[in-house]
């Protein structure tokens, strides 16, 4: 999925650089980039628009720069230390680097395989569940960041078995959703059901009252959960 | 030397309001709250957001997690690494169940 993505990396520079003109790179550097991805990569080597939100120089021991860059998802922060050494004349590469986060998923929250362990010991045990529950979360987390559209109870069974959502049976929705946009469509309840693209923009679905609003994509919800209200519809109409 | 330097906002610091068309109530008799399913259905329905150990594969600690938890499917959302060279640490990794 393209999300954010933030890094924490170690950037070591060729040559002797002042920190104003670092930093006078960095700020260059930062907003809309063309990269090439590296030769060692798994994508074509075609120049691609990619973005960095933020950057920020954590420390610096001469020619060795420790950053903090959030980016959007698909940037090599290799070729961005590289074009930064490029653009200062010096050279640089990146000597390390870690990730931070991923989308709505960030190294603070994190847990180890032995955090697993213990909740599932203590869960096979004592059938304790809070230590489970606090290591696995919802599924709708992952999408934590994405528009939503929240449907009626009625509409839901209709998109688990892949129809599209039609605007009617919309509650509420997030704004800001432009057509052709990747949008959420979640229960009241707060449960996602599918995923699937924008047919309308927030006002489009607001001022409507027929037509499609979301193309369904991938259906996460399983079916008969929701009454199949749509099923019993259509039988009475026959 | 601590500078920062801001453009954008990142997308997890985007803001959304949430706008009413219709107003309607939910049934509770149906489904759930992502946070009070059935812990067998939340396990299913689960990711762990994994600091991963530098030896086993994701393949082989998605593998592990999958008979931990006694559920069917495990699979993992990909982890920083992959095709590094030498000795980076791949770390972030999330485990998703269907």
């Amino acid at each position: 999925m393209q999300t954010g993505k933030e890094y924490v990396c170690l950037m070591r520079l060729h040559g002797d650089v002042s920190d104003e003109r670092l930093l006078e790179a960095v700020k260059l550097f930062t907003g809309q980039i063309y990269q090439v991805p590296p030769v060692r990569s798994s994508v074509t080597r075609k120049p691609r628009m990619r973005t960095i939100y933020s950057a920020e120089i954590i420390e610096r021991n001469g020619r060795d720069v420790l950053m903090r860059v959030a980016c959007s998802g698909g940037t090599y922060l290799r070729k961005y230390c590289y074009d930064l050494g490029l653009y200062l004349g010096c050279g640089a590469h990146m000597q390390e680097l870690r990730r931070t986060r991923a989308g709505p998923y960030d190294e603070e929250n994190s847990v180890t395989l032995l955090d697993v362990y213990e909740a599932v010991k203590l869960y096979n045990e004592n059938g304790e569940e809070h230590a489970l529950r606090e290591v696995v979360q919802p599924v709708e987390t992952t999408i934590k960041f994405l528009p939503k559209v929240y449907v009626l109870d009625s509409a839901v069974d209709a998109v688990c078995h892949g129809a599209d959502l039609a605007v009617v049976g919309i509650s509420k929705l997030d704004d800001g959703i432009k057509r052709g946009d990747g949008v959420a469509v979640m229960t009241l309840k707060g449960e996602l059901v599918a995923l699937g693209d924008a047919q309308m923009s927030t006002e489009e679905m607001l001022d409507s009252e027929e037509g499609i609003a979301v193309d369904t994509e991938r259906v996460i919800m399983d079916r008969g959960i929701y009454p199949a209200v749509w099923r019993t519809g259509s039988k009475d109409f026959n | 030397m601590s500078r920062v330097v801001e453009g954008l906002i990142p997308p997890w610091q985007h803001k959304r309001r949430t706008l009413t068309r219709f107003e309607a109530k939910t049934d509770t008799r149906y489904g759930y709250n992502p946070y009070e399913r059935p812990i067998r259905m939340h396990l299913r329905l689960g990711v762990i957001n994994l600091d991963k150990p530098r030896g086993p594969t994701s393949h082989e600690v998605s593998s592990r997690i999958k008979d931990l938890l006694g559920i069917e499917r495990a699979g993992h959302g990909g982890t920083l690494g992959g095709f590094e060279p030498g000795d980076i640490r791949p770390f972030l990794a999330c485990y998703r169940y269907y």
